[in-house]
């Protein structure tokens, strides 16, 4: 039929791929496309798909136990669970604490616990604040045998282990990397401070403590790290440090810089050290297991503990359990939110229809003019609107009163219409009616009224024309006004707060509690992602159910 | 040697103090956070407008955020992009947000103006400090208003907190705050629980339950208030028969618009007000704002405040300069919850305890409040 | 010009008038009767109130004077569903949530007409109309020429006695519309049902109709077969918008022996019928059909009227020529001849003789 083979792509006039041809062609065409697309697009991202992906991370986000508390959590690892964590723990928390002290993240810590279990919070503040006196005892005790260690410069060429000496740059990168995740923030530049490989090895503890605070000491508080004294934990470390006996044995033969003064600190008696002690001193809490269990079992970087709660859960030793009675509460928020929601939007589907039908079926002037009341609403702000609500609702308000007038209802027993679910049914009608009337107007307005006549003229009745011919028409505009109020809604809390006293709140009231008020931003966004999985899922059965191609906005 | 941070801001604000920076220095423009209402308008009337009068060329923005000041400034934190520079927080706010960081710390005697005999700031202010970042303004209480027209015929008006649980005597709605603090507290003393042993007895699962207990003697009969302006205003409807909310909202009600309300100041909750410094200001907002601060907390605009709303000065040499009411010349003195009259029965309450307890206690009380 | 009352005419408007806003009237005093089983054509430009005189016979819209009958009863007061009217809307309004079969179910289930009956009659319809197969399709998935076959069925398949069509056909391309013309008059005579067919393409009513009323300005100007329409128009409305004219205006000289003599506008004089010319001195206006102007004047009968034309432009047409030729000071004179084998093809410029019979030539009112 034609010469071009059989095999192989067909080819342009230049010889080149037709597809790619194809493909060249229609390259300019989208890049244009693309680019009066693009505002909208990055609009889009960053002001909706990247806080919906925020908020799904922080539902999971459990970082800041393993970044405040790292040395913790990993010696806590073979930790049984049974009895008080031993001595090694105690010491690695006061490190870890120490520094979250320093960089004021441990009340941060101490307020992401106290969701799971009450105490933490003053539990690490009074430590948190206690750290200091208890690595003292051993700067007291140090300065006491030689005043040397009083001197910043002192420390610095000692741990430095001298200008000609071999650096450490490991342990020293190893403490910059653990300080820019608790910081989280990126350092970049030189501590101007490299600690001696040599008397890293003979003080391991020490030399660590100081690497911290050095790094601390040039990036956070921004000054001189050779002129710092440093903190009362590095005295603490050296205190661990010089109680092993091997230590004294490596300090023999060593002769960098102040290792005359280490000699002298070794032989001299120090106080022991007991941090388990110190620290049970500082708040007995620390001697409760389930305190420390809590630790263990939330120290994993990610965690379903925000998703178990917000759906009345816990953990517990025993695994995973409903929480006990009179602390669950999602449950109800969440059936109570569905229910109040459908609420609203049958009575917006009721009250709505005939409006837009009469919309529809006016000349256009007093359908302009019945579009501005049905608009006229959204003129006032949405407190008015709800605090208007009170003031005809409450007991001693307009519609009682006009009650009581007429002599329906007798002046002790007013009808109690706010703070109720009623109250915020009412409120929450009125306020999301426009949203059910105007896609249903548009929608009515393209069903021209032919359809009516040409079934009366089959011989349906008025009703019949209008139930079999022109309300199935009228479906879509309901669906769409439906899905609109449905969806405004499930995430009200406003009004649901002014007008819904205890029994008419929606779940979003406590998202917003634990927005602005708790802090607890994990359980909020945990809370939030439960309600937009119910969203898409509600959407999901509809679009099954009715199918999505039959919900018009418009003609 | 306290924490290093410390210092650092205390060496930047003696820069500060020291050298006496001239305006040029300064930005000439602040962004302050507060309540609004009435409050905001003492605020307004007794230091920021006398301020910015002084200083030409210099403009105050108010924000009307401070309900959700630790949230919003947390979240200003995470963008990196605080745009406040002075903040109007309650006592446990504060303390949270310098636990975090959020807030500065401050040398109060090196920021702050001493009082006209010399007493240093933090003496003047004295125990009112309870954090380091806070710098009191006010003190405020939760009380009770009644209807002094819905009392029953031959019954005493209401003298005590017990009253409100008292059904029988006092009929009628009460409205309270949707919180547990302080009406779990009200609620285990008006249950026989001694004082000094609420916090104990609260700890305490049975305690909770006990709590609870005596506020379901009163639950249906209750209206829950989420801001301070409610109470008042269903107090003036009649829709309820007594109602908690700060002590500054009943005085307006009654000095001001002459309702029929009659003031219950037994168990009062005091509780303090004051400014905070949001952390890491640029040096010429802090030089600002540092300038405005001292200017604002001296003796005599705290005791000028307190012609404009009925809240104690939190500065002990303020007390005395108290006058009277700047528009209506009552004295203001016998309306301040610190008057002797009016605190010979107060609650003080726990933040420490709070700080604790309030997520787990919050848990339990939405819980029973949705049953 | 309405014809007279008859006492047993099936369809009957006596004296009806229509405004809609109470200052002018849309239909002006109508009266028209049609015996049972005719298929009559209401015809006219847009905003004669022919579309409302069906929708009066329909019952969605109602006289304001007057009274409609629908076989010697009145219906003036008988609501659209029970007077048993079928109709064809403009744009079919075909249930589009319902499939076919459904559509053709509604008026028997309306009727309450039994599930086996319905059945045998949707089946029965949409054979009828060539449609068996599409039973279980929606109204979107057919071709507009379905459509209007479904529209069809539908409206005939509770067997109403009337059938009112409004401008049923407008949507359809030519040789559909032709196509459907036939089968619509075709069914109607077989069915024996009287339809009124409301249109404003005249080829439609001349081709269709048993009679046609041409509507113009709230009146029927005339009512006659559609032969009659066109040969004897009774004015000079009906004239021009019936079929295709050439028109003069004159001044009638004088009437003898049947014939008026009119003096044009450009001082020739012609013979021609008089229609609704009275006397001399009368203002007329001539008007002779293109197909019956002849230029071979040699063809024609005495007697013929001639007259010089010199050709102005000649048009090919496939089955005709359509030749525009000056005349009388006029340049819009078309004639029409047939593309027969010994056809002319006349030339631009070329001096010809046309002439016509008296009798085609029409003296009517000027208007």
């Amino acid at each position: 039929m034609s010469d071009t083979t059989q095999t192989g792509p067909v080819l342009a006039a230049d010889g080149t791929p037709l597809k790619r041809s194809l493909r060249r062609a229609l390259r300019a065409q989208k890049m244009r496309a693309l680019a009066l697309i693009a505002p909208l697009l990055i609009f889009v991202l960053v002001a909706f798909i990247a806080p919906i992906a925020d908020m799904l991370f922080r539902s999971v986000e459990n970082q800041i136990v393993g970044n405040t508390l790292p040395m913790t959590v990993e010696e806590l690892r073979d930790w049984d669970g049974t009895e008080v964590p031993d001595e090694q723990v105690f010491r690695a928390l006061f490190f870890d604490l120490f520094l979250a002290a320093e960089a004021k993240e441990h009340t941060k810590l101490g307020s992401r616990l106290n969701y799971e279990q009450s105490g933490i919070s003053s539990l690490f503040r009074t430590s948190g604040r206690d750290v200091g006196d208890i690595g003292e005892v051993f700067q007291d005790a140090l300065t006491e045998i030689d005043p040397a260690f009083d001197e910043a410069r002192f420390w610095y060429d000692m741990m430095s282990g001298g200008a000609e000496a071999e650096g450490n740059e490991r342990l020293l990168s190893n403490q910059i990397g653990r300080l820019e995740v608790l910081e989280a923030t990126n350092f970049s530049g030189d501590v101007d401070f490299v600690p001696g490989a040599a008397i890293s090895d003979i003080l391991p503890n020490t030399a660590r403590a100081y690497a911290v605070f050095a790094a601390f000491t040039h990036f956070v508080d921004e000054d001189v790290v050779a002129e710092e004294e440093p903190w009362e934990a590095v005295y603490a470390a050296l205190a661990i440090d010089l109680e092993d006996p091997a230590t004294r044995a490596a300090l023999a033969g060593y002769d960098g810089p102040g290792a005359d003064v280490l000699r002298r600190a070794a032989d001299a008696p120090l106080p022991p050290v007991d941090m388990k002690a110190a620290f049970i001193d500082s708040n007995k809490d620390w001697q409760r297991v389930g305190f420390w269990k809590v630790i263990k079992t939330y120290s994993p970087p990610y965690t379903t503990g925000y998703f178990l709660n917000a759906v009345d859960m816990e953990k517990t030793a025993e695994g995973i359990a409903l929480r006990s009675a009179d602390q669950r509460i999602y449950g109800i928020l969440f059936q109570r939110t569905m229910f109040m929601s459908l609420m609203i939007t049958f009575s917006c589907i009721l009250l709505g229809y005939p409006v837009a039908w009469i919309m529809a079926n006016l000349p256009a002037r007093k359908a302009n003019l019945l579009m501005i009341l049905v608009l006229l609403p959204f003129w006032t702000s949405l407190l008015v609107r709800t605090s208007a609500w009170k003031v005809m609702l409450q007991q001693q308000g307009v519609i009682n009163d006009t009650l009581v007038w007429l002599g329906l209802v007798a002046n002790e027993s007013r009808l109690v219409m706010i703070n109720n679910q009623f109250g915020t049914i009412v409120a929450m009608t009125h306020i999301l009616l426009p949203f059910m009337i105007l896609p249903m107007y548009s929608v009515m307005q393209t069903i021209p009224p032919s359809y009516l006549r040409a079934a009366k003229s089959l011989g349906a009745t008025n009703w019949t024309a209008f139930w079999r011919v022109y309300f199935p028409q009228s479906v879509p505009g309901i669906g769409a006004g439906s899905i609109l109020v449905f969806i405004l809604a499930i995430g009200y809390y406003i009004t649901p707060e002014i007008v819904g006293g205890t029994t008419g709140t929606f779940i979003s009231n406590r998202i917003a509690y634990h927005i602005s008020t708790s802090l607890n931003w994990g359980l909020a966004a945990a809370l939030g992602s439960i309600l937009l999985a119910v969203v898409l899922i509600l959407y999901w059965a509809y679009d099954k159910i009715v199918g999505i191609d039959n919900v018009k906005l418009g003609g | 040697m306290k924490l290093t941070k410390t210092l650092f801001a205390t060496t930047a604000l003696t820069v500060v103090a020291g050298t006496a920076l001239t305006a040029q220095d300064m930005a000439n423009s602040m962004t302050l956070v507060s309540w609004g209402g009435a409050y905001q308008d003492s605020q307004d009337k007794a230091y920021v407008k006398p301020y910015l009068a002084a200083n030409p060329g210099v403009t105050a923005t108010w924000d009307e955020s401070s309900a959700e000041a630790v949230a919003k400034l947390r979240a200003m934190n995470e963008a990196g992009n605080v745009t406040w520079d002075l903040v109007d927080v309650v006592a446990s706010d504060a303390m949270r947000l310098c636990d975090e960081g959020l807030a500065m710390e401050l040398d109060h005697d090196e920021v702050l103006a001493a009082a006209p005999d010399g007493t240093p700031a933090s003496e003047d202010f004295g125990d009112l400090i309870v954090s380091d970042c806070f710098v009191p303004q006010i003190v405020y209480s939760t009380t009770f208003g009644y209807r002094t027209d819905m009392v029953p015929a031959g019954v005493e008006p209401p003298t005590s907190v017990c009253d409100v649980f008292d059904l029988a005597k006092y009929p009628g709605k009460r409205s309270l705050q949707k919180r547990p603090i302080d009406n779990m507290e009200w609620a285990l003393y008006c249950d026989g629980v001694a004082k000094d042993e609420i916090y104990d007895v609260l700890g305490t699962d049975e305690g909770v339950n006990r709590a609870l207990a005596k506020l379901d003697t009163i639950k249906d009969q209750v209206v829950w208030w989420s801001a301070g302006a409610e109470t008042p205003q269903l107090l003036a409807d009649g829709e309820v028969f007594m109602g908690s909310t700060y002590n500054g909202r009943l005085f307006s009600a009654i000095a001001e618009q002459n309702q029929p309300i009659g003031m219950m100041w037994d168990m009062q909750s005091f509780d303090l007000d004051g400014w905070i410094v949001p952390a890491g200001l640029p040096a010429d907002r802090l030089a600002r704002v540092m300038d405005f601060l001292k200017f604002a907390t001296d003796t005599q605009r705290l005791a000028d405040q307190a012609a404009y709303i009925s809240y104690g000065p939190a500065r002990a040499s303020s007390a005395p300069l108290v006058g009277k009411h700047a528009d209506l010349g009552i004295e203001m003195a016998p309306h301040m919850p610190t008057d002797p009259a009016n605190a010979s029965n107060t609650h003080i309450y726990d933040y420490e305890w709070w700080a604790d307890n309030r997520d787990d206690l919050d848990a339990k009380f939405q819980a029973w409040l949705a049953q | 010009m309405a014809d007279t009352g008859n006492n047993d005419a099936f369809v009957a408007f006596e004296r009806v008038q229509k405004s809609y806003d109470g200052e002018t009237l849309v239909v002006k005093d109508l009266n028209l009767t049609m015996p049972k089983g005719e298929f009559l054509t209401m015809l006219g430009p847009s905003g004669s109130g022919k579309t409302t005189c069906l929708m009066m016979l329909a019952g969605f819209e109602t006289a304001t004077h007057g009274e409609i009958k629908l076989d010697g009863v009145s219906i003036n007061n008988i609501p659209p569903h029970k007077r048993g009217i079928g109709m064809v809307f403009q744009n079919y309004a075909l249930f589009p949530h319902m499939t076919i079969a459904e559509n053709l179910s509604f008026p028997l289930e309306v009727r309450k007409i039994g599930r086996s009956d319905r059945e045998a009659k949707v089946r029965r319809a949409l054979e009828m109309v060539e449609m068996g197969g599409f039973g279980g399709r929606r109204p979107a998935q057919l071709s507009g020429g379905q459509q209007q076959r479904v529209a069809l069925a539908r409206a005939l398949v509770f067997e109403p006695e009337l059938v009112l069509m409004d401008e049923p056909l407008g949507a359809l391309d030519k040789q559909l519309r032709e196509k459907m013309q036939f089968e619509i008059t075709h069914l109607a005579h077989e069915l024996g049902i009287t339809t009124v067919y409301v249109t404003h393409d005249q080829t439609e009513a001349l081709t269709m109709s048993d009679r046609v009323a041409v509507f113009n300005d709230g009146k029927i100007q005339q009512i006659a077969p559609p032969d009659e329409l066109y040969e004897s128009p009774q004015n000079s409305f009906v004239a021009q918008f019936i079929g295709e004219n050439n028109t003069m205006e004159g001044t009638v000289k004088e009437i003898k022996d049947g014939l008026a003599v009119v003096q044009l506008d450009d001082g020739g004089l012609i013979d021609a019928k008089p229609v609704n010319v009275e006397k001399a001195g009368d203002r007329t206006l001539i008007s002779i059909r293109p197909e019956r102007v002849e230029f071979n004047c040699d063809r024609l009968r005495p007697g013929a009227h001639t007259l010089k034309a010199e050709v102005a432009e000649f048009i090919y047409m496939g089955d005709i020529f359509r030749t525009r030729l000056k005349v009388a000071g006029r340049d819009d004179f078309i004639i029409k001849t047939r593309n027969a084998p010994d056809q002319r093809r006349l030339q631009p410029g070329e001096q010809i003789e046309i002439g016509w019979l008296p009798e085609d030539c029409r003296a009517l009112d000027a208007p």
